[in-house]
Parts: C-alpha cells; structure tokens; sequence
C-alpha cells in the first residue's frame, strides 16, 4: 500500500466523512486516492477557508474536523486558520504535502518549513519521514486534538513518503508518555471548592469554551440550577450555557453587558470554568477587583495562574470535575443566593429600546428578531468586529442552537467559512452566517464552494460601509482621526450574490426586518440579506 | 529574578530543541544556559536549562514546557540539593615567560591543560559557575583568546532521581 492510500485508510478508520483541502502538486498523490474513497471533499476557494470551514465543522458537530493543503503558499494559507484553531481550542487535523524528502531544506519550488512556521500556534505537529510512521501517526494525531485541552495538529507529508509502498500494520493505541491529561479532579481541592460554596454569600460561575469541549453544558445548568448561582460566559462561552436559561445574566468582558460585569465585580466566590479570562474578557476590566475566593476549572494546568489569581486550582475535565462537585450536597446559603441572582437579573433585564434611523436598520433589533423567528434554534456563526458583538449580546440562543465565532484570535474571514463548515457538519439545522461588509469582503470567494457543494448557508450582512470597530477605535482614542476605515470600491453584494446564483435582499428600515428575516430562512437554499446599517452606530 | 535550574527529560527526537527554545522567545522567557545530551535511555534527552526569572515565570516555564507533547517530564531542581557541572575550554596567551605561572593557576584550580603552542595554553575545567568565574578572573590578564562552554548540567544529590 503507498502512503497515501494509508493515510485515506487511516482517515476513514478515524470516522472522517468530509475533508476540506485544495490540491496541488506536493498532495497530488492524496487526491488521487481521496477521488476512490468514500469521504466528501469540499474545494473551498483558498486554504484558508478550509482551514475556518474544519473548524466550523468541529465546533457544529464535536467531531475533529479535517482540512488539507499542498506544500509551500497551500501550507502557508491554512496559518491562519491553525492559529485561530490554536486560540479556540478547536480540534482539527490539517495535512499538508511536503517537498520530497531528500530536496527539504534546498528552498526549491512551492517548499516552506511548515511544521516550524505553525509550532506557537499549534498542539503538535509532525514532519513524517517514513510511510511505515504514518499509521501511528495520523492516530495520535486525531487523539491529540480531540483529547486534553483541544486544539490543531498538523501533519506534513513529502510525497515520497505519499508515494512510497509498505506493508500496512494497524497502529497500536495511543500511548505518548508525555502526554497524559488530568481527567479527574483532585478530591482535597473539590472538597475546598465545597467549602468555599457553602460559605459564599454572592456566587457566580464564568462559563467559556472549556464547558462545551467537555460536553459539560448539561452538568453545568444542573449545578447553577440546583445551588442557584448565576451564570455569565465568555465570548466563547456563550455557545455553551443557554440550559442556564434564567440563570444566565449575560456576557462579560469589553464587549460585554453591563449586569455580567458589575456581577464579577460584586460577586465573593468566583467560579471559572473552562474559560481562560483572556485581557479582552477579564484582566483589562476587572483587574483592580477583588476580595472575591477565585476557583479555577481547567483542562489545562498551564492557564490556571495564567491570567488570574486563584485560591482554588482544579486541574481536571469540566464536566468530570463538576460531577465530582455534585456527588455530595452542599450547605449553601440558597436564600442568599436567590438574592443575589434576584439583583443580577433586575439589572439584565433593564429594559432595552431600540432606537430607530428609520433609513438604518438596528442592528441589535435585526439579531433579536432572528432569535425570536429562529426559536434560537439556528447555528449562527459570526465575523469579527461589530457584527461579532451585536450577534454575542442580542442573539438569544436555545439549547438547540449555536453560536460560532473566532474569539480569542479574532480573524475576519472566518465567519462565513465556519457557517459552511457547521452546515456540512449538520445539514438540517439553519445556519446564519452573521456578516460585516469589511470580513466578508475578505471570504466572498466561498460563496462559489456554497453553491457548488449545495451548501445552503443563510448570510445577513451588515453594512455600514466602514470597517466598524476599527473606526470606533479611532473614534474613541485617536479624537476622530478617521483613516483607512472607509470601504468605498465595495460592490453591489447582492448583485454580486446574483451573479453566483444567490437570492437576496437589501434593507434599510427596522420596519422591513420581519418580513426579510422570514424570507432569507424559508426553505433550504442560500441567501444574502444585507441590511443597511448607519456607520455612527455603536458597537454597545 | 533568581536562577533557577529545569531538568527536562523529552523524547529524543528531531525538532524538540526547536521547540523548546521557541517556547522560551515566544513566550518572553529569558534562558540562562541549555545543554542537552540522551540518557541512559536514548530515546530520552534530558535538557537542563538555567532560567532566569520569578516564581510566576518559573510556573509558567515549567507548566509551557509540560504541555509539549515531546516533553515527558519537567522538575524544578532545589539549588541546595543538587550538583552541578559546567565543562569550559579556555584558550589563554601564553609565552616562555607566563607559561609556568599560569600552569601553576591551573593546578590550583585542578583544571587541565590539553594543548599547548608557542602562543597559547588551552585549559579545560570543570566546576561550578563561581569556579568558573574565579579561574576567569586569575586568567584574564594573560590575555583570554576564546572560552567555549558547555552550560550547566545538574543533578540531584543522593537516592533522588527524576522517574520517567
């Protein structure tokens, strides 16, 4: 068997059923065998949208996505997208075709040292050098990323090591003896965690992406519900916590709601959970605070002390480490506690009006009215900047939905290709990709992969014609000094969606978002609704 | 900021001192000293590096370190409970005249002369950092030409070793 055929094998014995990849001269052995295999392959329209549209399908689905390049400017494409898998702790497995062996290190045609260019952002990566290494390879590689702490492995081949025949043996199971996760939670620091619980007066749990990848969102809600602590999330934790249902106040961070904020502020037991409190989320808001007893959930070791001091380190799974909490009932103070959720959700609740340009439409009423017509039941994924805030605060997820977006990287261009990826990865459900016309102009290109895969994705576009938070940046900090933020030159996207074969719409009165909400998600097919949005509006 | 010694065993394999030392630039860690060799196990490196920084830096070195795959083990040496070697080869002028007086210097200090020129001794020696420093001192105005060293290599003292 060649290498290549090997390593299809070794994909199928994984439960990989689509690939993401772009061909080239370096991976042609690959795609010769993909072509006889049972796995979908999608081309997107530059690798860098494969490697978003992995991670797409991995944070719709739970399983790790897959995304393939050739060698040199394929590999380079799909950086990228491994940093921000890196950043989210998404799994995915990126394979790469490398320069034959015996020419590495000559600089010839289409060669980089990708498995160096990628080693800060990426779990783990491997140069193989022999197809006898692959079997074992590919195995550890898919345990690596969807184990521990989640993230992006990368494996590079040079074809001859694709081309070169050998006996195929199954690989053994993973055993890599520097690698081995905590699962468990110390039972000394549970049993503190207990204590400080049943001590604490005012307590709240920080829920981020940790939550989700442990498949801790149900034991989390039961945990809330049952002692009545209140919830607030991360960005990355919003995907994970609508079974707090009333529990949950809200966002916090620089983009987040006010009622989240002043709840870490106030708050005397603080319990983070799977959420590494990155500068945007906590160390730049809350840092002066506090007296408050800090619990620390986490996978990984190495983000506990990281950013934020604690008292109680718990190394472990989330969702191992919250049942381990819940096997012994706690003495709490609920009365206190109900009190306590009592004044957060006053201040959550305060009562929103949405004010009306009437030749602008309000972005925040646009996401609440997709909730409302969605039942929050639709995966929606975002962009980064305003369009990426508006949709965090105003879109209110069911259990059912999703909420998709690049959080700790921040990388326009991935909303659209992760809507593509989560649309593959779970074909009934709605998907909405939440658009500003700056990121979307930086992944138009896929609306060709949504029409030639037939994968109906629904888009809502925000145009303010500005690269928007960039602009409020310089509004706020550098007194006005507007510059390099206007997007003049744009085309007519909903012609330019016709021109693809795409139905839209544009917008530009509140009044009008009912009905053009309904429109875009009746039936399964593609479409743009682009709503004209006034370039002054605040990203809060 | 103190010194403090990481005994690092890692697969001994191609590409794991490039990850290594990129951790360290990348994540703002200052290195001391790393010197590296296979174990009695030679699928296993083991690398001490002298680390420059404060309780949280040393922390975080050792929790970074820990999450690469290719790393097996990372301990924090206790600075009482160790020994610890450097190897340096010092190449010195020397003529008729100085010749005896720093072969004298050397025999103080139980180094070893290994070569010798009409215009040069070269001198090996092994010892602690102060050592080092002392033998430094006393040969400097002979006129030092090159040192080569090869950084510090620690060890625990008595039954204590690191468990794979």
């Amino acid at each position: 068997m060649t290498g290549a055929k090997a390593l299809i094998k070794m994909l199928e014995n994984e439960g990989t059923t689509v690939v993401f990849g772009y061909p080239g001269a370096a991976n042609a052995p690959i795609y010769d065998e993909l072509s006889r295999s049972s796995i979908r392959h999608i081309l997107p329209r530059g690798e860098q949208a494969a490697a978003h549209e992995a991670s797409g399908f991995a944070l719709a689905s739970g399983r790790t996505g897959v995304c393939m390049a050739t060698s040199g400017p394929g590999a380079t494409n799909l950086v990228t997208g491994i940093a921000n898998a890196y950043s989210d702790s998404v799994p995915i497995v990126a394979i790469t075709g490398q320069v034959p062996t015996g020419m590495i290190g000559r600089d010839v045609f289409q060669e980089v040292d990708i498995t160096g260019a990628v080693a800060p952002f990426c779990k783990h990566s491997y140069l193989l050098k022999s197809a006898r290494d692959l079997p074992q390879v590919v195995k550890n590689a898919f345990h690596i990323a969807s184990t521990g702490r989640k993230g992006p492995v990368l494996i590079d081949i040079p074809i001859d090591v694709l081309n070169e025949e050998f006996d195929f043996e199954q690989p053994k199971p993973v055993n890599i003896r520097g690698y081995k996760p905590t699962v468990k939670g110390n039972n000394l620091q549970i049993r503190r965690v207990r204590e400080a619980l049943s001590k604490a007066k005012a307590p709240l749990i920080i829920a981020g992406g940790g939550v989700g990848y442990a498949g801790a969102n149900a034991v989390l809600a039961k945990f809330a519900e049952k002692y009545k602590i209140p919830v607030v999330t991360t960005l990355m934790g919003i995907n994970h916590t609508a079974l707090c249902g009333d529990l949950l106040v809200g966002m916090i961070g620089t983009h987040g709601v006010s009622a989240a904020n002043i709840a870490v502020k106030r708050c005397d037991l603080l319990l983070v959970v799977g959420a590494r409190l990155g500068d945007r989320a906590y160390t730049t808001v809350h840092s002066q605070n506090s007296d408050a007893v800090v619990v620390h959930i986490d996978i990984d070791p190495a983000e506990i002390g990281k950013n934020i001091g604690t008292q109680i380190p718990v190394v472990g799974d989330v969702k191992v480490v919250l049942e381990q909490i819940l096997k012994k009932d706690i003495d709490c103070d609920i009365a206190s506690n109900e009190r306590w959720l009592k004044s957060l959700t006053e201040l959550r609740n305060q009562k929103r009006e949405y004010s009306d340009k009437k030749t602008f439409i309000n972005p925040r009423l646009a996401m609440k009215v997709l909730s409302e017509l969605t039942g929050g039941d639709a995966i929606v994924a975002t962009e980064v900047g305003q369009n990426q805030i508006w949709a965090a605060n105003n879109y209110k997820l069911s259990p059912k939905g999703g909420f998709i977006t690049s959080g700790g990287l921040g990388a326009m261009g991935f909303g659209l290709p992760a809507a593509i990826g989560a649309k593959v990865a779970l074909p009934q459900k709605t998907v909405v990709a939440i658009e500003g016309d700056g990121s979307f102009q930086m992944s138009m290109g896929e609306l060709a992969t949504i029409v030639q895969w037939n994968i109906p994705v629904k888009m809502m576009l925000f145009n303010n014609s500005r690269l928007g938070m960039v602009r409020e940046l310089q509004k706020t900090t550098y007194k006005s000094n507007y510059f390099a933020v206007e997007l003049d030159g744009s085309p007519d996207f909903i012609k330019l969606a016709g021109a693809y074969g795409i139905e839209g719409a544009r917008i530009s009165s509140n009044a009008e978002l009912k009905d053009a909400i309904e429109k875009m998600l009746k039936g399964d097919t593609p479409y743009l609704l682009e709503l004209v949005v006034d370039s002054e509006e605040g990203t809060l | 900021m103190s010194k403090r010694i990481l005994s690092v065993l890692t697969e001994n394999r191609a590409g794991v001192l490039s990850r290594i030392s990129g951790l360290f630039s990348r994540r703002g860690f200052n290195i001391d000293s790393l010197a590296v060799g296979t174990t009695e196990d030679e699928t296993v490196s083991r690398m001490t590096i002298v680390v420059n920084g404060d309780d949280y830096i040393i922390e975080q070195v050792s929790k970074q370190l820990n999450k690469l795959i290719d790393v097996i083990k990372v301990k924090t040496l206790d600075d009482s409970d160790i020994v610890s070697r450097e190897l340096a080869l010092i190449k010195v002028a020397a003529n008729s005249e100085t010749r005896s007086s720093i072969i004298q210097i050397v025999d103080i200090f139980r180094a070893k002369i290994i070569d010798v020129s009409h215009e040069t001794l070269t001198i090996e020696m092994t010892g602690s950092a102060e050592k080092h420093k002392a033998l430094f001192d006393l040969l400097e105005p002979f006129g030092i030409k090159e040192v080569v060293k090869t950084g510090m290599i620690s060890i625990q003292r008595g039954t204590n070793y690191i468990n794979k």
